[in-house]
């Protein structure tokens, strides 16, 4: 019954602060242990990762079957032309859940819990960050495996499509940490949704996920050859069809750099100042 | 000798809300420092503070010797921390919230099993210990978040607020669990709403108020101060209401609170009693109702600050409002 505490308590006395530091090797035990705990959140809640990919699957369906012909005169060229998109567009959308994640740990004090543990205070981020690219590729695998379904097979075959997935991948990465910053940032898991879904949704429609840029107006066209998502798609593309996708790799390459030199520091010192 | 935990001129503000006032109080090592106050009194973010969650903007608040500012990690190795609010993940199974910080503060993975499945048996979480913790309720969430801040055996553990929104069953459970735990030599730091639950526990009680200490003692000290019950004489006919009170002050001493047609006064001994009701008896008074109860935190207040206590004017949790209903119980 008393077998709550028993002897190998550490006594109650000021004893050297020094043997006591986080060693780098504690750090990253500390960071796998915290993204075994968001990979069980994934094994635990499936029904998370399907519903985040059920808007992508119904968009395949329904923009290859009801705009298809219309846009191409042959719904097979425009699954072709789209699936590349909707998978960047399906991960995009999961990097929100990373913000609102964060921000619901933080407001039912799970953060807590673990900050006042002698663990690494960087250790929950690195564990939900990690979890997450876990949930993100979940995705791309989910949209890959519909669009084979309605008879997609990229030219550029296997490899091929780890490419593309590695792209994606690294944009998603980047990404992540201005839905982190957005989740430690703001008040509430719906504020961060709401957010999120604010710039996801010009960021992936005023793209060339569904429509070549060179057919929108002026304007339009301007924002989306700018836009890094157009960017990832062109790669995404290329790679998928065995083609050399030099440039727009290049362009995914540096808006992932200045996405992460952006984010990456503010997020980190919110969740210093937040968590 | 090292006090537990010794706090010197705290201060805490919030965009221009003064949350700590300078507080100042002492945990004697081994026992049970009770902090009393109503909600927005500063209890919480003192209990923050000292696990090391939040700088103070002033004062110096030691544990075991550790400066929670300079030394957090040492801090963090000693304490265990139950929030107001249980802080599991509704995701994970009761057990895998103990496995995953039994294995976070370096247990071994047999051991942390065994250590999970040894806090669960005692916490009559064992039949749950495989479901994911959003389908247990209010009380097993509180044992279980109970549980997971005993893994690592704390030498010093802070309950903030244990048994807001607990039924009576559980709170007594939960109270016979803070006395094993004490019985085994963990300082305890409790913060609470309830006079009761301070007089249960602690050896020792602060009282905050506005983010100062307002008063401190044992219970008996407090309760010689505030008075330790109440006695309450409800006359048949309201208009003989201030008949009633002025034989109340005369037989007690005490000041004389009448409202809601009742006088209301503070005694430290109830052997007057018989001379309240001999008095009133021979003065005519009819009484519908006499009754000695145990102060409630306002009335402890009121004795105390000469002002009630206020609830804070934000954050309130909805729990809060039943601590009238359990200290008249
Ligand atoms: N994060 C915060 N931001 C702004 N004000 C806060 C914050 N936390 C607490 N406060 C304020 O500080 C005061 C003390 O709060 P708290 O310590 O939670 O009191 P208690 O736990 O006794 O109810 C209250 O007025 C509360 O509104
Ligand atoms: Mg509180």
């Amino acid at each position: 019954m008393s077998a709550v505490n028993t002897a190998e308590r550490s006594p109650l006395s000021a004893g050297p602060a020094t043997a006591q530091r986080i060693t780098p090797l504690g750090t990253v035990r500390h960071g796998a242990l915290l993204t075994w705990r968001s990979l069980l959140k994934i094994q635990r809640n499936p029904e998370e990762v399907l519903g985040l990919t059920f808007m992508p699957l119904m968009f395949v369906a329904l923009f290859v079957f009801v705009f298809g012909e219309a846009m191409m005169g042959d719904w097979r060229a425009y699954r072709d032309l789209i699936t590349p998109g909707i998978i960047s567009q399906s991960v995009i959308f999961a990097t929100i859940g990373t913000g609102v994640a964060l921000n619901s740990d933080i407001e039912k004090g799970i953060f807590d819990r673990f900050r006042s543990l002698p663990i690494a205070r960087s250790a929950p981020l690195i564990g939900a960050i990690l979890g997450d690219l876990v949930r993100y590729l979940l995705t791309v695998i989910m949209v890959v495996l519909v669009a084979m379904l309605i008879g997609y097979r990229p030219e550029g075959g296997a490899v091929g499509l780890v490419a593309a997935t590695a792209v994606v991948m690294v944009f998603a990465f980047a990404l992540c940490w201005l839905s982190a910053f957005m989740g430690l940032l703001l008040r509430t898991p719906m504020a961060v949704n709401i957010f999120g879904s604010i710039w996801m949704f010009p960021l992936t429609f005023a793209s060339s996920a569904f429509v070549p840029t060179e057919r929108m107006p002026g304007f339009m066209q301007t924002f989306a050859e700018f836009n890094p998502v157009t960017h990832v798609i062109d790669a995404m593309r290329a790679l998928l069809e065995g083609q050399p996708a030099g440039e727009p790799l290049l362009w995914v390459a540096g808006w992932s750099v200045l996405l992460t030199a952006v984010f990456f520091p503010l997020a980190t010192r919110a969740y210093r100042r937040r968590a | 000798m090292t006090h537990a935990i010794h706090v010197e001129g705290l201060v805490k503000r919030f965009k221009g809300n003064t949350a700590l006032d300078g507080v100042d109080l002492t945990a004697r090592t081994g026992a049970v420092l009770g902090v009393l106050g109503p909600n927005g009194s500063g209890k919480t973010t003192t209990v923050r503070i000292l696990a090391t969650l939040l700088r103070p903007d002033g004062g110096r608040a030691l544990v075991a010797g550790h400066d929670v500012v300079r030394e957090p990690h040492a801090v963090r190795r000693l304490i265990g921390l139950t929030g107001q609010y249980a802080a599991v993940d509704e995701d994970l199974s009761g057990t895998q919230n103990l496995v995953l910080i039994a294995r976070l503060l370096g247990f071994s993975r047999p051991d942390s099993r065994a250590r999970a499945a040894e806090l669960l048996d005692r916490f009559a979480l064992s039949d749950a210990a495989d479901r994911a913790a959003k389908t247990y309720s209010g009380g097993m969430r509180r044992r279980l978040d109970l549980a997971a801040s005993l893994v690592g055996r704390p030498s010093l553990l802070y309950l903030d607020e244990p048994t807001t929104g607990l039924d009576p069953h559980s709170r007594n459970e939960l109270w016979d669990v803070v006395r094993d735990l004490v019985r085994d030599g963990v300082t305890v730091l409790l913060t609470t709403q309830y006079l009761e639950e301070a007089d249960q526990l602690a050896d020792d009680i602060v009282v905050l108020d506005r983010g100062r200490v307002i008063s401190e003692g044992t219970p008996d000290q407090l309760k010689t101060r505030a008075g330790s019950q109440v006695l309450q004489v409800r006359p048949v006919e309201a208009a003989r209401l201030p008949e009633a009170a002025r034989i109340v002050e005369a037989v007690t001493g005490a000041e004389v609170r009448s409202g809601d047609g009742a006088a209301n006064a503070s005694v430290s001994d109830t052997a007057v009693l018989p001379e309240v009701v001999r008095r009133l008896d021979d003065a005519g008074v009819q009484v519908a109702e006499l009754t000695l109860r145990k102060p409630s935190l306002d009335e402890v207040f009121l004795a105390l600050t000469g002002h009630t206590a206020e609830p804070a004017p934000a954050q309130d949790d909805p729990a809060g409002a039943d601590h009238t209903e359990r200290t008249h119980a």
